[in-house]
């Protein structure tokens, strides 16, 4: 029992030792013994269901070394006869069912199911070809899902339901007619999805794949009419590298301008500026609410994703995000306001690209509020994933580049601007601002390690002038969820709030490279470059950045003047789920008769709407006139903040409870019923 | 009555004894009898009696000399012979009952006590009948021994007084009283009893990983999905005698220390569920489930789930799934639901047969127990004997019985004395078991070492009638619309063996076909995730072993020896009697007929597709159907 | 379906579906239970229904519609008054289903992949086993069971269901 005492399993004859891990695969994958997966993520739950993880441990069988924990003297295989036959058949089977035209897929040697068919050594499928052909969804400007090379892994359903708690796709029907696919087969611009690719960047396949803009972007670039801008967000330079060899982490900045040059762009700028930008604003803005203590916690607002979520499920605090828009948005602003008139080029001739992480800022960039006169302030956004394709297009040996730095005068961004790439860096950066604001003394010490890290809520206090403030950092939308409940139930209490979207904030974008095998590791290299691009920076502090002051010298005046509230603030919308439908409760008889709807969205149901359906129902019983009211329930009339609302005809009735419904019948359901019948 | 202490029990029990009429109507109001008109056979044994004012529904009224009572119980066994009726003391047995036979019964059986013997089991051999007035002669009961059934079609299922009168609940009074939840897991083990639900798990041994687990909240759970297709034992237990399944679970409950049951029972079983709310609702107003059980201390508390529909769902993980109210999808094991089941509690998950053998094991004791049966194997099976046999319904036999036994004596043989075939044993996850092994004594050992699995206890006997690639293929297409979907082997798998059989059967396959069937079979076997997957390729595997001819003939020579096989017919035009009118022609989708006026059709053999058309169509029956035969015969 | 008649039946209904939640006190391991109580109240699982009983359970609706597609009993399509459930299963198979699944088929005058007969009469499905194996090959008619059938009995159950009256 000596192998009991050490602790230790045999993979394919070498010993390894266990150090708590959960599950065989791990250990085999400690000791670079590389067991094929589909459906394993560390982040995720395990699931147990792809089988390309199996191994054969000695007396019994073949099990999944994803779900199967190590035992202590167990003795597995990894690539006996029974393993190899089972798992070449079961590629085969994958295969008979998929829409496998590699050579014109977005996937295409990059694709995981591509690896092992070759692994496996396979030629020929011997079941035949997928006779069924469901249609293609590319109702959003983010996502493309393809039914027809799906797996069914499940990693999108437990991405999106772990990870951001909003659960778009499932498994639906069974058996051979099993898929995965929105409630009801609808497309994903039809449900709630908010953009963030979490989902595609763990799909194995092209099943789910970032919409590419690389054409449109190409045309644009190869128009000696156009004069193409980029901008280039944080994260985006710790991660390109990956594509052409380069390790995790390491930070590619001028090679990438280099490459964009070479590919034709007349100007390459930095996203981190615009992220000074948005500090500067963001903090002014904070110091003002804390001043009248109001719309607190102030939410930030850089994350896309996060901000339609707040959009529809969070009305009631939309006041408290910040209004000032993305880096994104904000130097699209300036591109087109500043950057047009400074380089005398009319609008239209000018393209405005952005270099993104993020899926979901391809949405964002289409929102109405940032379009004028049918010009939007960025026109394209390509992800690092478009941007990898359009340096290989170009024939370009990204590796050997000289590096380059970005376009003057708008060249430098700080390293708290960098930090915007990594959860907590938005908050690391307002810190670095808001301390030499407040107390006017020089900060010396500029990193704030209590609000890094990648534990999914951090928090931490500090002294504003004497006021204790107390920030929150919460990354992954189901966090946040979980974290915002317990504010509203007010088991805890912040001022700010740092919302990012994605595990690690944009360094996990749904747009970068995929991290394959290991990609918690890959995240962590890529905050570490993100850190060391910060730490080489000449200006940490976006106060200190020279571009910064230049724009309030030449352009907006002073931080919240009414020139950076028109160009840098935006406004937010209530988006909840709008559902024409009113489901008819009772049915009035007379045609003269007045329409009354009671709102069961989530926000009035849960304020109890239910039982003023009910009461309004008898009400118009005892008052005899249940012939002349139509009842009917509807979803979201949009004004959850001051719920329960109910329309009576076409006027929204906000605060409607069960004490005030008397009144409210008597004074303005009863009016017009008279109304309608003089008429 | 509500019975706060053993003791309270034990007298009642005595009382009901002493006062138990012996006389009695029993009336089976099964699902089977009931699909053939029980309901009013027993109405009008309500009216028959009335009107000679014998009845009274009092069963514990012995003083009253005029009294006969009627009690519907649950299945007797032949359902197919229903309704079914038996008069006791005397065990007189009727089948077939019509409403119009109450008053003949009534009068003559009841209280003459004569037999009415145009209503007997009888048996006709070298043009001699035999009748089998008495449920003990009858060759269908000889070779049972009904330990579960004990009760089942002897009681009413929904008076719980009946089931009080034959010691009902003395065993988890025993065990609440006297016995430590070690104690009760040790009897267990000592009887050998090993699950009924398919796999034969040493259930002592299950509960007492079950009971190792520390957790603030464990559950035991029923599983009464029974969605073999072709299996109702289950289902007739549940309905005919529901008390005991809930004695067993609430003695589980109390072995490994868990305070809540579940009773996971089949959408398609709505008289079951029917009577087991009736029943756990009396034996919550009896003190016998409920909090604080025989002041022992022990509180049980029942729920009822009812499945929607997913033969998958009797998988234990998929059925804790749904038992949450999520997609019955199994999950990977380890960890198991010992460890982690019910949300994510210590979960002990038994089949309905297995807890209905708890009570009498306590109360009669492991040796006892262990005198039936086989040495790995004790006590007694129920199978649902179906298929063409002539004796069709329930059964229950001592393990190790012989396949030959139970199909010829007890199941009477082959119906119109037609030829044995096979007999399929564990449902879409068994296998099937040609003439050679009809000595296999019938245990879980033997049965697994031909291939086949004991499975819930569905047994179908097939004739020489029956091709035996169209019923793989029949099991096939069950496990493939059943299965969940979750994994790759047997979801994708599944699909394409249940294809490649199609086109065995449609005459369209080839060697390669063949080899790639089997090939596949092998891989989802291994390499599915749950048991669904990986017994899925039995059938399959099974008849390859047995009756690999029978496929051959199929695939190389087209030819289907049991003449099932549509496509391996021939339509041949008679030119003698052809009278050339054209109708067949017209009709033919494929256009393979051709011919002339006044002159013979023909069809092209090589084009047609055996659709039948020309058959039905030709007004001078001048087509004939032949059935291919190899080349040889 | 038209429309109009949707809309009442929905109005009729969706107090019971606060009510059957009510009862299942919105707990979402009871699912499968209130979509069997809605199915029961409607005949069949309305989308918006659906989406409601989401929210108020607060489950993504791609949750409900997985479960709601996984579990043979429920429908998402309306369905007739009468469901005959053709036993599929293996005794039955054995004895002949298939030509009593066609039988019922024909007289209904079902198309292929039909279910439900244009005046919502009827709908006709295929079950594996309804436990009455004994009396193979059997239909259940709401719940009623027959069997032994053939195609001869199974017109004459037709027949006396179209007249509304109780078949023995
Ligand atoms: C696909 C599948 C279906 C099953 N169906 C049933 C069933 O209907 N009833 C049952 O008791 N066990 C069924 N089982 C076996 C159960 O998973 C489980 O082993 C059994 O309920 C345990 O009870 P036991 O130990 O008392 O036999 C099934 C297993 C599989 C893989
Ligand atoms: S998803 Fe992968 S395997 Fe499928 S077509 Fe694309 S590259 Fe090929
Ligand atoms: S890999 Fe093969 S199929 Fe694909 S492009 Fe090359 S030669 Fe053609
Ligand atoms: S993009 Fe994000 S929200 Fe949309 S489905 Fe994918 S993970 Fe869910
Ligand atoms: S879409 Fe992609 S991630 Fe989702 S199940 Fe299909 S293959 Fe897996
Ligand atoms: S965290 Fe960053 S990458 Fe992710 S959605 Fe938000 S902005 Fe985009
Ligand atoms: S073996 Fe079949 S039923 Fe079991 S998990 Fe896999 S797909 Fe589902
Ligand atoms: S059986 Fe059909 S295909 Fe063949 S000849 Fe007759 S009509 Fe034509
Ligand atoms: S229908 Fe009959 S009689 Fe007429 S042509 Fe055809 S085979 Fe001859
Ligand atoms: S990775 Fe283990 S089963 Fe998918
Ligand atoms: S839920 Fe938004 S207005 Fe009612
Ligand atoms: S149902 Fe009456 S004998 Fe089986
Ligand atoms: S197989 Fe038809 S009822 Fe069981």
């Amino acid at each position: 029992m000596s192998d009991t005492e050490k602790k230790v399993i045999i993979v394919d004859g070498q010993e390894i030792p266990l150090e708590g891990e959960k599950n065989i695969l791990e250990v085999a994958r400690k000791a670079n013994i590389d067991i094929p997966t589909f459906c394993y993520h560390s982040d995720l739950s395990v699931y147990g269901a792809c089988r390309m993880c199996l191994v054969e441990v000695e007396g019994r069988g073949l099990m999944p070394s994803c779900s199967t924990p190590p035992e202590p003297g167990m003795v597995i295989r990894t690539n006996t006869a029974r393993v190899l036959e089972a798992r070449k058949m079961i590629v085969e089977l994958y295969l008979a069912n998929h829409d496998r035209d590699c050579t014109v897929c977005e996937r295409n040697l990059n694709c995981r199911l591509q690896e092992m068919a070759s692994r496996m050594g396979i030629t020929k499928v011997r079941f035949g070809e997928r006779t069924e052909k469901l249609p293609k969804d590319e109702s959003t400007f983010s996502l493309v899902r393809d039914p027809n090379r799906c797996i069914l892994c499940g990693d999108c359903v437990r991405a999106c339901r772990e990870i951001e708690g909003i659960g778009i796709y499932d498994f639906t029907h069974r058996g051979a007619k099993a898929q995965v696919e929105p409630a009801f087969g609808k497309k994903l611009a039809e449900v709630e999805c908010v953009y963030c690719g979490q989902c595609a960047i763990r799909c194995p396949t092209a099943a789910l794949v970032v919409k590419s803009e690389l054409d449109a972007a190409w045309k644009a670039v190869l128009d000696p009419e156009k004069f193409v801008v980029a901008q280039i967000a944080p994260a985006v330079r710790v991660a390109i590298g990956e594509a052409f060899g380069l390790p995790p982490g390491e930070i590619t900045t001028g090679k990438i301008v280099a490459a964009l040059k070479k590919i034709g762009f007349d100007r390459v700028y930095d996203t981190s500026f615009s992220a000074d930008l948005v500090v500067v604003e963001e903090a002014e803005e904070f110091f003002r609410r804390l001043q009248s203590n109001s719309r607190l916690p102030q939410f930030t607002s850089c994350c896309p994703s996060w901000v339609v979520f707040a959009e529809r499920n969070y009305p009631f605090y939309l006041e408290h995000l910040s209004s000032v828009r993305s880096p994104q948005q904000v130097f699209g602003s300036v591109i087109r306001n500043f950057v047009s008139k400074m380089e005398n080029v009319p609008n239209e001739r000018l393209v405005s690209v952005s270099i993104m992480p993020c899926v979901a800022k391809k949405f964002e960039a289409r929102r109405a509020e940032y379009v004028h006169d049918g010009i939007p302030d960025v026109d394209l956004v390509l992800s690092a994933q478009e941007t990898i394709k359009m340096i290989k297009m170009a024939n370009i040996d990204f590796r050997e580049l000289d590096p380059i730095p970005f376009d003057v005068p708008l060249s430098a961004g700080s390293g708290a601007g960098v930090l915007f790439g990594v959860t907590g860096g938005v908050t690391e950066a307002v810190l670095r601002y808001a301390y030499e604001r407040l107390t006017g003394k020089e900060l010396k010490e500029v990193e704030f390690k209590a609000v890094r890290g990648f534990e999914s809520v951090r928090e931490a206090e500090v002294d504003f002038d004497g006021r204790p403030v107390r920030v929150a950092i919460v990354h992954g939308l189901a966090h946040a969820q979980r974290l915002i409940q317990e504010v509203r139930e007010g088991k805890r209490s912040y001022d700010f709030i740092e919302v990012m979207n994605c595990p690690g904030g944009c360094i996990g974008g749904g747009g970068m490279p995929l991290g394959y095998p290991d990609y918690q590791m890959v995240l962590k290299k890529r905050a570490e470059g993100l850190y060391n691009a910060d730490r080489l920076s000449p200006v940490r502090k976006a106060q200190d950045n020279p571009a910064v002051k230049l724009i309030y010298e030449r352009w907006l005046k002073h931080p919240g003047s009414e020139l950076a509230e028109r160009y840098l603030h935006t406004h937010y919308y209530s988006r909840r789920r709008i559902s024409d439908e009113v489901i008819r409760i009772q049915e009035a008889k007379s045609a003269r008769k007045v329409d009354v709807a009671v709102c069961v969205g989530t926000s009035c149901y849960l304020r109890g709407s239910y039982n003023i359906l009910q009461k309004l129902l008898k009400m118009a019983k005892e008052y005899g006139v249940e012939d002349r009211i139509s009842v009917g329930a509807t979803f979201c009339l949009e004004r959850c903040a001051k719920g329960p609302n109910i329309r009576v005809n076409e006027e929204i009735v906000s605060g409607v409870g069960e004490e005030n419904l008397k009144e409210i019948f008597e004074n303005i359901i009863l009016p017009k019923l008279e109304e309608v019948y003089e008429a | 009555m509500k019975f706060t202490t053993r003791k309270e029990l034990e007298e009642y029990t005595a009382l009901l004894r002493e006062r138990e009429n012996p006389k009695r109507i029993l009336v089976c109001m099964g699902t089977g009898c009931l699909a053939k008109g029980a309901e009013a056979v027993y109405e009008k044994f309500v009216e028959v009696l009335g009107a000679k004012s014998l009845s009274a529904s009092v069963v514990f009224e012995k003083e009253e000399k005029s009294s006969f009572p009627l009690c519907p119980t649950g299945c007797m066994g032949i359902c197919e012979t229903g309704p079914r009726v038996r008069i006791e003391p005397q065990g007189i047995q009727y089948l077939r009952v019509r409403p119009d036979d109450v008053e003949e019964i009534v009068e003559r059986t009841v209280e003459k006590g004569e037999v009415v013997y145009r209503l007997v089991q009888q048996e006709a051999t070298n043009g001699q009948v035999r009748y089998w007035p008495l449920m003990r002669d009858d060759p269908f009961y000889r070779k049972q021994i009904r330990l579960v059934l004990r009760n089942c079609g002897s009681i009413n299922p929904e008076n719980l007084d009946e089931y009080l009168a034959r010691d009902g609940y003395l065993a988890l009074a025993k065990v609440l009283t006297e016995m430590t939840p070690d104690d009760v897991i040790g009897e267990i083990m000592k009887s050998g009893l090993r699950g009924r639900g398919g796999g034969g798990f040493p259930t002592g041994r299950k509960w007492q990983l079950a009971r190792m687990v520390r957790a603030n909240q464990k559950y035991v759970v029923c599983n009464g999905d029974e969605g073999d297709p072709g299996a109702f034992m289950n289902r007739c237990l549940m309905e005919g005698d529901p008390h005991s399944v809930i004695e067993g679970l609430a003695i589980a409950g109390y072995a490994i220390g868990a305070s809540e049951g579940y009773i996971y029972v089949r959408a398609e079983y709505p008289l079951a569920v029917k009577r087991l709310r009736k029943a756990i609702q009396d034996a919550y107003a009896a003190g016998l489930l409920g909090e604080n059980i025989f002041g022992s201390g022990f509180s049980f508390n029942v729920h009822i789930k009812e499945g929607a529909g997913a033969f998958v769902c009797g998988e234990e993980t998929a059925l804790i799934a749904s038992i949450e109210g999520k997609r019955g999808m199994p999950n990977p094991r380890p960890p198991y639901p010992a460890q982690k089941g019910l949300w994510g509690k210590p979960t002990v998950i038994n089949n309905v047969e297995t807890l209905a053998n708890v009570p009498i094991i306590i109360l009669k004791g492991a040796e006892w127990f262990r005198s039936f049966g086989t040495t790995t194997s004790p006590g007694t099976k129920t199978f649902a004997l179906t298929g063409k046999v002539k004796n069709t319904g329930l059964v229950e036999v001592p393990m190790g019985i012989t396949l030959r036994e139970l199909i010829f004596e007890v199941g009477g043989g082959i119906q119109g004395d037609k030829r044995f075939k096979a007999v399929q044993i564990g449902g879409p996850s068994g296998g099937c078991l040609p003439e050679a092994y009809l000595d296999l004594p019938v245990d879980y050992d033997s049965l697994c070492g031909a291939g086949a699995i004991m499975g819930s206890g569905g047994l179908v006997v097939l004739d020489e009638d029956t091709c035996i690639v169209e019923v793989a293929r029949f099991f096939m297409s069950f496990t493939q619309s059943e299965s969940c979907g979750k994994c790759v082997p047997c979801r994708e798998g599944t699909k394409h063996m249940l294809s490649i059989l199609q086109k065995i059967v449609d005459g369209r396959a080839t060697l390669e076909d063949l080899e790639l069937l089997e090939e596949t079979a092998l891989v989802v076997k291994d390499a599915s995730l749950c048991g669904l997957g990986k017994t899925a390729p039995n059938p399959v595997l099974t008849t390859l072993r047995y009756f690999r001819d029978e496929y051959i003939d199929h695939v190389v020579h087209k030819v289907c020896p049991a003449r099932v096989c549509q496509a391996m017919r021939e339509f041949w035009i008679d030119p003698d009697k052809c009278r050339t009118c054209g109708k067949c022609a017209r009709v033919c989708p494929v256009a393979c007929i051709s011919g002339r006026p006044k002159v013979p059709y023909v069809i092209d053999q090589t084009k047609c597709i055996k659709c039948g058309s020309c058959f039905e169509a030709c007004p001078f029956d001048a087509i004939v159907v032949r059935w291919r035969r190899k080349d040889n015969e | 379906m038209e429309k109009p008649e949707q809309g009442v039946a929905l109005s009729r209904s969706f107090e019971k579906v606060n009510a059957i939640l009510e009862k299942h006190g919105y707990n979402p391991s009871n699912l499968i239970g209130i979509l069997q109580e809605i199915q029961e109240e409607y005949r069949y699982l309305p989308e918006e229904i659906l989406t409601y009983v989401a929210t108020a359970l607060r489950v993504s609706p791609a949750y409900v519609y997985g479960v709601a597609t996984f579990y043979a009993q429920f429908s998402l399509k309306p369905k007739g008054k009468h469901i005959i459930r053709v036993c599929d299963g293996t005794a039955c198979h054995v004895k002949g289903s298939e030509k009593v699944l066609k039988a019922i088929r024909e007289y209904l005058g079902l198309r292929d992949g039909e279910q439900t007969t244009g005046d919502l009469l009827f709908t006709v499905e295929t079950v594996a086993c309804i436990g009455a194996c004994a009396l193979a090959p059997v239909i259940a008619v709401d719940n009623r069971v027959y069997g032994p059938m053939d195609e001869e009995k199974v017109r004459h159950v037709l027949e006396a269901l179209e007249r509304g009256d109780e078949v023995s």
